[in-house]
């Protein structure tokens, strides 16, 4: 550590203190935050940090729960399906610690999320006024445009989670493909008006959308605010993406867009599906010599909750120990120093994106390919290797040897033979589905050609 | 202390050359490839004049120790036979000579006309080979298997999972049926098979006649109580008349710590006067080998999946499944790079199997063709033949699989690309693919329109009256030019058309190179 680290580190550390003893607290009743150890001990069941929903009062928790990437375990047949039992253990124990927001789709975990979210909730023994469910319209394939289709996605939701009114409902991921798709899929079928009417009629509280892509669609839905009267939006923001050139993808900007229109924040993605958790060794110490006892993660989460507007922060939290990572970091929230966001946007984001990486979060959007591959798999592995410095840039590397073996044994485990990348026949029909616009066949082609030097030692 | 040192050396090779027959990472064949190669048959297949020379000088020095020492099969017999704990289990019986000469000239013969499978049915080597092949091998994978998931499990490298199928039915029953025989005769009489089947062992026996050292009897000292007949797993000790049948001894030294007298020595044995000898190669055949005539082919099976149609996607997540492949009908066989021809292969390759376990892309599989019986041969299911491999060429001891470097190996056209019209994902599903002509590593493949007439301008594309059309309108199939092709399988191994794929390789009877 040299000098002028030293004394950020130690200025850091003397304007936390001197926040907590404030007891600066968003929300939280009792105010007190002398929870600096926050990595030993019991998690706090009653210091949970709460935003308020102004239409309807909701008191959300700051951490909402994403049911996208739940525990899996194999059948019979060796197929993967959810961990129904741990499901509801995580399910009970985030409700224990204050979490009540649950956020699923009916495209998530190939289709049983949301009734398995309706299982483990009515088994937590909460009543259902102790928590909010969110759920989307995920009407993505042309099959399913038409109004009767939609109705019949959304009743099937209520039926699937066990209620009869759904407390934050979302147009699932529009911006993709540009406007054409919210014509076919809300807007022309009267499938917008028809969910407007149900919020009228209490069966949805509160009517938003979530956003990836296209900012013409997002200023378009801006635009016309006044006539649709957006509860809340669901965005993708996070301190590497804070500040893009492609406002799509820029945190800040879709963040002030609804700043200034009083809307309510939901963030998606805030650790990029894992993405800004596994981080080079170069770049985690780069976060613990900050604070040795924190998680990369938690940086993640106390830099996008310390934005006021934001009501809630999804997290996708398949093991339990995610889940109690994120209890302890917002509970309660310890907002960010001015200094530690800077820190945060700028060198910290700078260091991130100077891997080259893959932008996939592992969110399955793509899947299931047509032609087998395990799409996300692949990316995944590619990036661990990246993240573990065994990509190597030519056969010169001082490690090249070890890193070969590493990357090729690993790519084989990781995904079976008949599923790699070496298979894609570049049909392109993944791309549409893609949340973070990854031209997923070249990205294969990319990794392929890496592939295929390694093996034929041609790097 | 003589058959100590025969004994250590013995396991030693016995144990070494195995791992060279299971080992599928190419580690044991840098350093102990040799062994395959000084193995008798296969040297007499390559013509390698210095293992031969070896051989037969070894021979005339000391007999048979070949049999004793070198010869995997020979120490297998030993080992059943160790296994039976009875004490004085052996006694003399006369040379089955007309048998065992008919063999060989019938074995000869087979070579003679160009067929070395036949031999390789009783060859030694490629016996034991098989025997390895079909039923050690893939206990040693899944041990290699057991100790990958440990590895992964630790987040170690040191081992990889490999696949574990069965490559050939008849094959593993061919080595099945061999093992049971020699099992049998091993357990009841020793090197029964060698002093009766084995044709490496009549010649070699031929040669040991003249062999300069041997057992011999003190008969001053011995008492005639026929201890070393009874321990003798040759039978070749006649104790009553005190001749020792040179042809048949395999140098195993039971005899000499038998002996409670000190009466049979390894020595010098231009002393010995041979008795009449009581058999000669004889030209008439008894034209009864029911072992080889009662060995009925099973085709093999394939196996075929009921096919599972991709639903439209509605939900997220989850894996489509994959269909197998299936091998498609090829009019000519496919051989691997180096082996000339299927001819050469024919006529060189004993099938001991060696280059099939060290294929590491599960390319090669023992042949069930009558003419190429066990032989290697080449299908793309399972992977298909990389650039940057040319382990069997390397593996081989018998020059059916010719030394070539991997520059080499990129040159030689095995076969060639056939285009399967109706099969072809753009044909059939109006999709866009072009993953063979990505894939080849000849760049052999290029795409072409499949509407007539249309072309490209520029960044244009064209129909046949020149009006624009657009890209995604256009599709391109794969159109092959067979003079660049070097029949490597790569587009017929990763073709999308499942079970069969759209493209596929026609072997070619003689390699050429481009």
């Amino acid at each position: 550590m040299d000098r002028r680290d030293f004394l950020k580190f130690s200025g850091t550390t003397a304007a936390t203190a001197a926040l907590a003893s404030c007891g600066v607290q968003n929300g939280n009743e009792d105010g007190e935050v002398d929870y600096m150890g926050h990595h030993e001990g019991p998690i706090p069941t009653d210091k949970m940090t709460y935003r308020i929903n102004p239409k309807q009062g909701d008191k959300v928790s700051i951490l909402g729960y994403g049911w996208m990437r739940l525990p899996n375990k194999k059948d019979d047949d060796g197929k993967d399906i959810i961990d129904q039992e741990q499901v509801n253990r995580l399910c009970k124990f985030a409700l224990d610690h204050g979490v009540n927001y649950f956020d699923t789709s009916p495209a998530y975990c190939r289709g049983m999320s949301e009734e398995s979210l309706g299982i483990a909730l009515e088994a937590s023994g909460y009543k259902r006024s102790d928590y909010f469910i969110a759920t989307k319209l995920s009407n993505f394939s042309p099959s399913q445009y038409s109004l009767e289709e939609g109705i019949a996605m959304f009743e099937r939701s209520l039926e699937y989670l066990r209620t009869d009114y759904i407390d934050y409902l979302l147009l699932h991921s529009i911006g993709g493909g540009g406007m054409g798709p919210v014509h076919q899929r809300y807007l022309d079928n009267g499938l917008l008006q028809w969910l407007m009417e149900q919020r009228e009629a209490g069966r949805i509280r509160n009517l938003g959308f979530s956003f990836h892509g296209d900012v013409a669609v997002y200023d378009w839905a801006m635009a016309h605010h006044d006539e649709y009267h957006w509860d809340f939006v669901q965005i993708q923001a996070n301190y590497v993406d804070w500040e893009n050139e492609d406002k799509g993808r820029s945190g800040k900007y879709l963040y002030e867009e609804l700043v200034k229109r009083n809307i309510p924040v939901v963030i998606m993605e805030p650790l990029l599906g894992g993405r800004l958790s596994k981080v080079p060794d170069h770049v985690v110490a780069h976060f613990k010599q900050r604070k040795p006892e924190d998680s990369v993660a938690s940086w993640a989460f106390r830099y996008i909750g310390s934005k006021p507007a934001v009501l809630t922060v999804l997290s996708g939290m398949t093991y339990m120990e995610h889940l109690e990572d994120n209890l302890r970091t917002y509970s309660p929230l310890e907002p960010l120093t001015e200094e530690e966001q800077n820190w945060l946007e700028e060198e910290t984001a700078t260091l991130i994106k100077s891997y080259p990486t893959i932008d996939c979060n592992d969110c399955k959007y793509c899947m299931p390919c047509p032609y087998g591959l395990d799409i996300p798999g692949i990316f995944v592995h590619y990036n661990k290797c990246v993240n573990k410095g065994n990509v190597p840039e030519s056969q010169q590397a001082k490690n090249y040897q070890k890193a070969r073996r590493a990357f090729l044994i690993g790519y084989d485990r990781s995904v079976p033979r008949l599923r790699q990348a070496n298979h894609c026949i570049q049909c392109r029909e993944c791309i549409p589905h893609c949340p973070q616009q990854i031209d997923i066949p070249r990205e294969l082609q990319r990794v392929d050609n890496f592939v295929e030097k390694l093996k034929q030692g041609t790097l | 202390m003589l058959k100590k040192i025969r004994l250590t050396l013995a396991i030693l090779f016995w144990v070494l050359i195995t791992w060279l027959l299971v080992d599928f990472t190419g580690t044991a064949h840098a350093y102990l490839g040799w062994m395959a190669k000084i193995q008798f048959v296969p040297a007499l297949l390559a013509l390698n004049v210095g293992a031969l020379l070896f051989v037969v000088t070894l021979t005339l020095l000391m007999g048979r120790i070949y049999c004793s020492v070198i010869c995997p099969l020979g120490v297998m017999q030993d080992a059943i036979a160790w296994l039976r704990r009875k004490k004085n289990k052996y006694s003399y019986s006369p040379a089955k000579s007309t048998l065992r000469y008919t063999i060989l000239v019938l074995v000869c013969a087979t070579l003679a006309l160009n067929v070395a499978w036949i031999g390789g049915l009783i060859f030694p080597y490629s016996t034991y080979g098989r025997i390895v092949s079909t039923c050690v091998a893939p206990l040693y994978k899944l041990a290699n298997n057991g100790l990958a998931a440990i590895a992964e499990h630790y987040n170690s490298y040191a081992f990889y999972e490999v696949d574990v199928w069965l490559k050939s039915i008849t094959a593993l029953i061919v080595a099945l049926l061999t093992w049971a025989i020699i099992a049998v005769l091993a357990w009841r009489g020793g090197r029964t098979w060698c002093n009766t089947i084995c044709p490496v062992g009549t010649l070699l026996g031929l040669i040991s006649k003249k062999s300069l050292h041997g057992p011999v009897f003190d008969l001053e000292k011995c008492n005639s109580c026929g201890l070393c007949a009874k321990n003798c797993k040759s039978a070749c000790i006649n104790v009553k008349e005190h001749d020792i049948d040179i042809s048949r001894c395999v140098m195993c030294g039971n005899c000499m710590e038998k002996c409670r007298q000190d009466a049979m020595h390894f020595g010098n044995r231009s002393g010995v006067v041979l008795p009449s000898s009581s058999g000669k190669g004889s030209e008439e055949g008894t034209g009864r080998r029911a072992v080889l005539t009662s060995l009925a082919l099973l085709a093999g099976t394939a196996l075929a999946k009921a096919q599972n149609k991709v639903e439209p996607k509605t939900t997220d997540g989850g894996l489509a499944d994959i269909i197998k492949k299936e091998k498609p009908k090829r009019k000519k066989l496919i051989t691997p790079p180096g082996s000339l021809s299927i001819r050469n292969l024919r006529t060189h390759c004993t099938a001991c199997q060696l280059c099939i376990d060290a294929c590491p892309n599960d390319v090669l599989r023992p042949s069930n063709s009558l003419d190429r019986f066990m032989q290697p041969e080449i299908s793309y299911e399972r992977g298909y033949c990389r650039p940057e491999c040319n382990r069997c060429s390397q593996v081989c001891p018998t020059s059916a699989i010719q030394p070539v470097t991997i520059e080499e190996r990129t040159a030689i056209q095995v076969g060639h690309a056939v285009w399967t019209r109706d099969l072809c994902v753009p044909v059939k599903d109006g999709k866009p693919c072009g993953l063979c002509a990505n894939k080849c590593p000849a760049q052999a493949i290029q795409m072409v329109p499949l509407q007539a007439g249309v072309h490209q301008d520029g960044w244009h594309w064209r129909d046949a009256d020149n009006q624009e059309i657009p890209r995604e309108k256009v599709l391109l199939i794969p159109v092959i030019n067979e003079e660049k092709c070097i029949g490597c399988g790569a587009c017929e191994n990763l073709c999308p058309s499942n079970p069969l794929s759209a493209i596929y390789v026609e072997g070619h009877e003689v390699h050429r190179e481009i």
